[in-house]
């Protein structure tokens, strides 16, 4: 099991939380999803046999939040 | 096509709003109004319809959804300005939410810059700039006038004034001069040092605060964890409220009213943002708490334990008094520090510095057979002669009668003083007391605590009882516990837990890590270097010092109550909307603003919080 943190630009509105730790629990592979909302970042723990780190980056940019950098 | 920021798109669509208005209330609904009221929400509402569409493709539904849903579902009957006007109040309301919030985060964003950007490096018979994360151990890092010292690390030469506010929250700058620590992220004011660097960069005390104070911004309450699945189910039930009013009523407008106000945002951003509000004011003035929680824990506490030595006291003992029988002060004194400098106990510190002072300088002896007896004291040769030196239970041990002693041992410890008697097989030579001085601020936070509030104050320590009883006294305690051994500590602390319902435990961390771990709620007296403490607290009083102690817990009351507001408005600004737009009293526009200004009052409520100390303050002077 991998763990992964993501860097988004500011997340402003209380309804993103619901809507990118929704997107990423439905996304096969990942164990657990967390929104950190003052600190605008996305922890993750995820498989990495079945998903990769820039493909679930890629999910959250196409869900419509920029993703600054994961570490 | 065209590409406009937040802020672009709301004044564009204001004016499109504004224009529509008159031509409205002018013309009617003319075609050219209608035309200009479908641009208003194609403008204003482009971003919500794309992230709709990214949402749904995941098969979510969030706010954007329901909004693109509503307005659509406006448009569809004809209802032009509602459309209009939901979309741009959604614009708007986004906009002004980002633009505070930012501003209540700005409090801990403004402690992060505080982080070293560069770090000036003797390295090859030269100075060289590098960043801070490339500065070697041991390397000699310069630091000039208003520059921030990049290292944690020990003065090697020069002279500064620095302004510690970025590990102490203590603003008044501090001398600075070789022999002395400094800290990364601390600034020199004027004057210059040379710092020889002992930690650098995530292993520095400032970016372990650092590394804390993000953890803990995000780290949930109770509360916010229950809101947070009360929406997740809140949201879907009023969803399907709105289909069933529309198979009921038939009443499409109303349907769709309600979908605009399904999503109870001012609640489920209502404790996060007056945690991240009260963190950041804590962290500002030097007081670490570890989440939202933390605060809830602490703003309900009505007991607290302190630790003596370090906590209520300096943690320096000092020898305070030498009473000799038939030898001289400082014979008996370099004697026993002879012996006393194989020890690590404070206690011996203190006299082999007193023994230092007094002569002048480094005392001369070879002490043999040195024996630590812990608990008691020591023993050992010293030119042919068995020295020994403890306290009664030593001479207890030895079969010696020390009752004639009784009395005077007896008198000094009602004064807060520990006494270590020293003899030889000829009998007692003379008597060392030691005392710890009490901080100067202890018995004033006594006193403020009291006013909050806290009405059971008691004191645990390993020390004797009447020493230990002497120091309650001047501090104004409601009881002490003394002779304790770690282990007894956290039997008292559960047993005083059970009586006041929770209790906070106060102490440096050290050897009060078990207390501190089995309170409810673990206070440490941190800062420099004291990084085991840092860790297992659930506050940390940065200062080095526990004057703060009721700042934070004034703090924690106005975060708790802070969110109690704001949960209680939240709940009823969704109860009076559903109620509303039920009655038909609340149309999709109104809705739309009452939810926006609800979630900007939330914001700006916990705004208030940022500011707490600067109120209270200007009161008590």
């Amino acid at each position: 099991m991998s763990h992964m943190t993501f860097q988004l630009e500011t997340v402003s509105c209380p309804s993103c939380i619901n809507k990118i730790e929704g997107m990423l629990s439905k996304t096969k592979g990942i164990q657990r999803a967390e929104v950190r909302f003052n600190t605008s970042r996305v922890r993750v723990e995820f498989d990495g046999n079945i998903v990769s780190s820039s493909g679930i980056g890629a999910k959250i940019e196409k869900l419509g939040y920029r993703v600054l950098s994961g570490m | 096509m065209l590409k406009w920021n937040q802020k672009q798109t709301v004044q564009i669509s204001a004016l499109l709003i504004a224009v529509s208005f008159v031509l409205m209330k002018w013309l009617g609904n003319e075609p050219v109004t209608i035309a200009l009221m479908l641009t208003t929400s194609a403008v204003a509402g482009v971003s919500i319809f794309k992230k709709a569409i990214a949402a749904l493709r995941y098969r979510i539904i969030g706010i954007d959804t329901l909004v693109t849903l509503a307005v659509i579902g406006a448009i569809a009957i004809g209802e032009y300005w509602e459309a209009a006007a939901v979309t741009f109040l959604f614009t708007l309301g986004n906009y002004l939410e980002a633009r505070t919030l930012e501003r209540t985060r700005s409090s801990i964003r403004a402690l992060m810059d505080l982080a070293p950007d560069i770090a000036r490096v003797r390295r090859d018979g030269g100075e060289t700039v590098v960043s801070p994360e490339e500065v070697r151990l041991g390397e000699v890092v310069i630091v000039k006038p208003g520059e921030k010292i990049p290292v944690d690390g020990t003065v090697i030469e020069g002279n500064a004034y620095v302004n510690q506010a970025a590990v102490t929250g203590e603003a008044l700058p501090l001398s600075r001069k070789a022999g002395e620590m400094v800290f990364s992220g601390t600034i020199i004011e004027s004057g210059y040092l040379l710092v020889s660097a002992e930690r650098v960069g995530n292993n520095t005390t400032f970016a372990r605060i650092m590394h804390l104070v993000e953890e803990a911004q995000d780290n949930k309450a109770k509360a916010q964890k229950f809101l947070e699945s009360f929406a997740r189910y809140y949201t879907p039930a009023i969803m399907l409220l709105a289909a069933l009013l529309l198979i009921v009523t038939r009443d499409v407008h109303l349907a769709l009213t309600i979908l605009v106000i399904s999503c109870p945002g001012a609640l489920v951003i209502s404790t996060p943002i007056s945690i991240v509000a009260g963190i950041g004011n804590g962290a500002k003035h030097g007081i670490l708490f570890k989440g939202g929680e933390v605060m809830e824990k602490l703003g309900a506490v009505r007991a607290i334990a302190f630790d003596k030595t370090g906590t209520l006291t300096e943690g320096k003992p000092t020898v305070t008094k030498v009473t000799t029988y038939g030898i001289d002060e400082l014979t008996l004194l370099r004697h026993t520090a002879i012996g006393e400098a194989y020890s690590e106990h404070p206690l011996a510190a203190a006299i082999v510095a007193e023994a230092r002072l007094r002569n002048g300088g480094p005392i001369q002896g070879m002490a043999e057979q040195v024996r630590i007896i812990t608990g008691q004291g020591i023993s050992f040769l010293y030119q042919g002669r068995a020295y020994y030196v403890g306290n009664r239970k030593l001479f207890a041990h030895k079969g010696w009668n020390t009752e004639e002693y009784e009395a005077y041992l007896q008198s000094e410890e009602q004064q807060g003083q520990t006494v270590i008697m020293v003899g030889t097989e000829a009998g007692i030579l003379g008597m060392i007391s030691i005392a710890d001085t009490v901080r100067s601020g202890a018995a004033k936070l006594v006193t403020r605590l009291r006013a909050q509030g806290i009405s059971n104050m008691t004191m645990l320590t390993g020390d004797n009882g009447r020493a230990a009883q002497a120091i309650a006294g001047t501090t104004g305690l409601d009881a002490c516990y003394s002779e304790l051994l770690p282990e007894d500590k956290v039997h008292i602390l559960k047993r005083l837990a059970h009586r006041h319902g929770s209790i906070a435990m106060v102490g440096d961390g050290v050897n009060d890590a078990p207390a501190l771990a089995s309170a409810d709620l673990g206070i440490a007296i941190g800062g420099a270097g004291k990084d085991v403490a840092m860790e297992t607290a659930d506050v940390v009083l940065m200062g080095g010092d526990i004057d703060k102690l009721s700042y934070a817990v004034g703090l924690s009351r106005a975060a708790a109550r802070n969110i109690k507001q704001n949960i209680s408005f939240a709940l009823l600004v969704v109860g009076l909307l559903l109620t509303g737009v039920l009655l038909q009293t609340v149309d999709m526009s109104i809705g739309m603003l009452i939810h926006e200004g609800s979630v900007l009052l939330v914001i700006l409520n916990a705004m208030r919080l940022s500011r707490y100390g600067r109120i209270t303050n200007k009161r008590e002077t």
